[in-house]
């Protein structure tokens, strides 16, 4: 094995790691502060590509607006995945509170209904978007050779997110709020916080990650309906891995698991699959709560 | 402690003697594809029910243990397309694929043990989808996406398990048989010192219960059922893929169990049986291209409106057995 092969596969699986972060982070946030289990993170990824498929296409086809086609739909993919992510916030999740598991079959019912309206509106076959010229075609990497550009931006994009989610946290007035919820959601209430409130904005935060990670991830590799179950599951394994509510056990959660997926698929093409959850039992069976996680 | 009231005997029997005779008043295609397949599913949600309501887990691996007896029938069947011909005929296969499912279900116990409720249900779905996965992209063993055709299960006293009278009785001596285990079991002490820990480990561990074992014990248990549905379910959709065991079927095995109620093994059964009729008449009732849509909607309105699923609607517009289920208990904990 060559070593531009060993770092081309390790590069894959940065890149994949960086789209993982993105959206795990969204469901770990979200866990983080309010417990709830949002079985739909995957059906709000999905949202976030057909809706900003649906506003791009046309756009891109136009002379004129071709140019910024893309990024308008990161908005759209956003924005789309953000109001169902409030919606549901506010209309299911908001009043149950507290009732963990009722709250995930809830989101799991929402995500039997959002898969089956996607197919109704948008149909089954795969899309894929066209990244904007700047970032279109391979780039030269020492080592490495050519390499997608858009694939590099996508670890930059990653470390981005982790560190305005760092900042947001650790840096500003409503991040301090929302420590102090993960803490102590009732002592909170107490010093006069309007804690509903906070959630809905977390949800909507965490939702809007999960859109924004189904545009970047279907400009990557083409997307079709089916893939929410997969980060749904990549979600789940990677706070699993990492620890509940932990931006930093996310990211060496998912590097965790993407380096291993791609790794497993250049070694053991059939047994990859099973990597991913031994790495799963064996961080349970040492720690329970995860590599970052705090114990119950 | 008796296992069931007179009454309550009384209700049961009568309702055996009813699922007996109805092969003779219904329609072929009632007792096989609804009523049948009520039953086989019922059996592997009933595995998710008996662990929710008695030892307090959602586990939502119960497919996937369906699906390792069903995968252990097919990859040895004499019988399997494409890779058949082994020597095991099916009388010792079914054994064996229970046993393998008695085993798997340990096994998912012992990874989950250290972790509860919402924990629990992010592993064991975790292990369910990477388990229909594994199948999906292994070849040399379960033939990939397309799976194992042709599992036609063994003959009964000379008829063809496709028979449908033979298919029938079977699942419900299969399913009657479970389900009374069930009912035996949560009155030995096993399962009293198993709903003790659904209700508080700390205490029953303080006693010197060995609190792991017991839960390892309850997985194997369900295990053990799931086997038994999965062989079912194999035989009767002639064949198994890893659609079959996948998400949609997990999460539609846990919509059974919560629709019917989590509070009691018979909320499985009635939670099969009215989703096998909305999956059959979806057409007449909305549109059967959105059954999805309708049965999430179904799903979703259950878990709002009564979180003890019918079961559980049934017995406060009736005031029957009055008390707090389980199933509220459980998801209400910690608020």
């Amino acid at each position: 094995m060559s070593l531009q092969y060993a770092l081309t596969v390790t590069l894959n699986g940065l890149t994949l790691a960086a789209l993982y972060f993105i959206v795990a982070s969204g469901f770990s946030l979200i866990f983080g502060l309010m417990r709830t289990v949002n079985m739909a993170h995957g059906s709000l990824y999905l949202i976030g590509a057909y809706v900003g498929f649906a506003v791009f296409d046309p756009l891109y086809m136009n002379d004129a607006t071709y140019s910024y086609a893309w990024y308008i739909a990161i908005l759209a993919g956003i924005a789309a995945a953000a109001i169902v992510g409030i919606v549901m916030q506010v209309a299911f999740l908001g009043w149950m509170q507290g009732q963990e598991l009722r709250q995930a079959l809830v989101t799991i019912g929402i995500s039997i209904i959002v898969a089956d309206q996607l197919l109704a509106n948008f149909g089954g076959s795969p899309f894929q978007f066209f990244a904007p010229d700047i970032l279109f075609g391979p780039m030269e990497i020492p080592f490495v050779g050519r390499y997608s550009t858009f694939r590099v931006f996508q670890i930059g994009v990653a470390v981005a997110v982790g560190v305005g989610l760092w900042l947001l946290l650790n840096k500003t007035r409503l991040g301090i709020m929302v420590r102090a919820g993960v803490d102590d959601r009732q002592m909170l209430a107490a010093c006069g916080i309007n804690v509903p409130l906070i959630a809905v904005f977390v949800f909507g935060l965490g939702a809007a990650l999960a859109g924004f990670g189904g545009v970047i991830g279907a400009t990557a590799q083409p997307t079709q309906l089916g893939i929410d179950v997969k980060f749904l599951l990549t979600s789940l394994v990677v706070v699993i891995v990492g620890g509940m509510g932990s931006i930093p056990g996310t990211a060496i959660g998912a590097i965790l698991i993407g380096v291993t997926e791609q790794w497993g698929q250049a070694l053991l093409p059939t047994y990859s699959v099973i990597l991913t959850f031994v790495i799963m039992v064996a961080v349970l069976a040492v720690r329970p709560q995860g590599i970052m996680g705090r114990p119950d | 402690m008796p296992m069931l009231s007179r009454l309550q005997w009384a209700i049961s029997l009568a309702v055996l003697a009813l699922l007996l005779a109805l092969p003779f008043l219904l329609p072929s295609f009632w007792t096989g594809n609804i009523m049948g397949r009520a039953i086989v599913y019922g059996i592997v949600a009933m595995s998710l029910t008996f662990l929710a309501s008695y030892g307090g887990f959602i586990s939502l691996a119960q497919t996937m243990i369906a699906g390792i007896a069903g995968y252990t029938v097919a990859v040895l069947a004499p019988t399997a397309i494409p890779l058949g011909n082994h020597w095991l005929p099916y009388w010792a296969l079914i054994p064996l694929a229970v046993a393998a499912a008695t085993f798997a279900g340990a096994v998912v116990g012992l990874i989950a043990v250290r972790t509860r409720e919402i924990y629990l249900l992010m592993i064991t779905l975790a292990l369910a989808v990477g388990f229909s996965l594994f199948a999906q992209s292994n070849i040399d063993w379960f033939n990939g996406y397309e799976g194992i055709r042709n599992i036609l299960g063994p003959d009964i006293f000379g008829y063809p398990f496709r028979n449908l009278y033979v298919f029938y009785y079977s699942s419900l001596l299969v399913a009657t048989a479970l389900y009374f285990l069930v009912l035996y079991v949560v009155k030995t002490p096993f399962g009293l010192v198993l709903q003790g820990i659904r209700d508080n480990p700390r205490r029953v561990s303080a006693i010197g219960f060995n609190v792991g074992v017991h839960r390892v014990a309850s997985f194997a248990l369900a295990g053990f059922i799931a086997g038994w549905g999965g062989v079912l379910i194999t035989f009767y959709n002639i064949g198994i893929t890893p659609g079959s065991i996948g998400i949609w079927a997990t999460v539609n095995v846990l919509v059974m169990a919560v629709i019917g109620g989590l509070g009691h093994p018979i909320g499985a059964f009635i939670g099969a049986l009215v989703y096998t009729l909305f999956d059959t008449f979806a057409a007449t009732i909305y549109d059967r291209d959105r059954f999805n849509t309708l049965i999430g909607l179904v799903f979703l309105v259950i878990v709002l409106v009564s979180p003890d699923g019918l079961l559980g609607l049934f017995r406060r517009l009736t005031g029957w057995r009055t008390g707090r289920s389980v199933a509220t208990e459980t998801m209400e904990e910690k608020t």
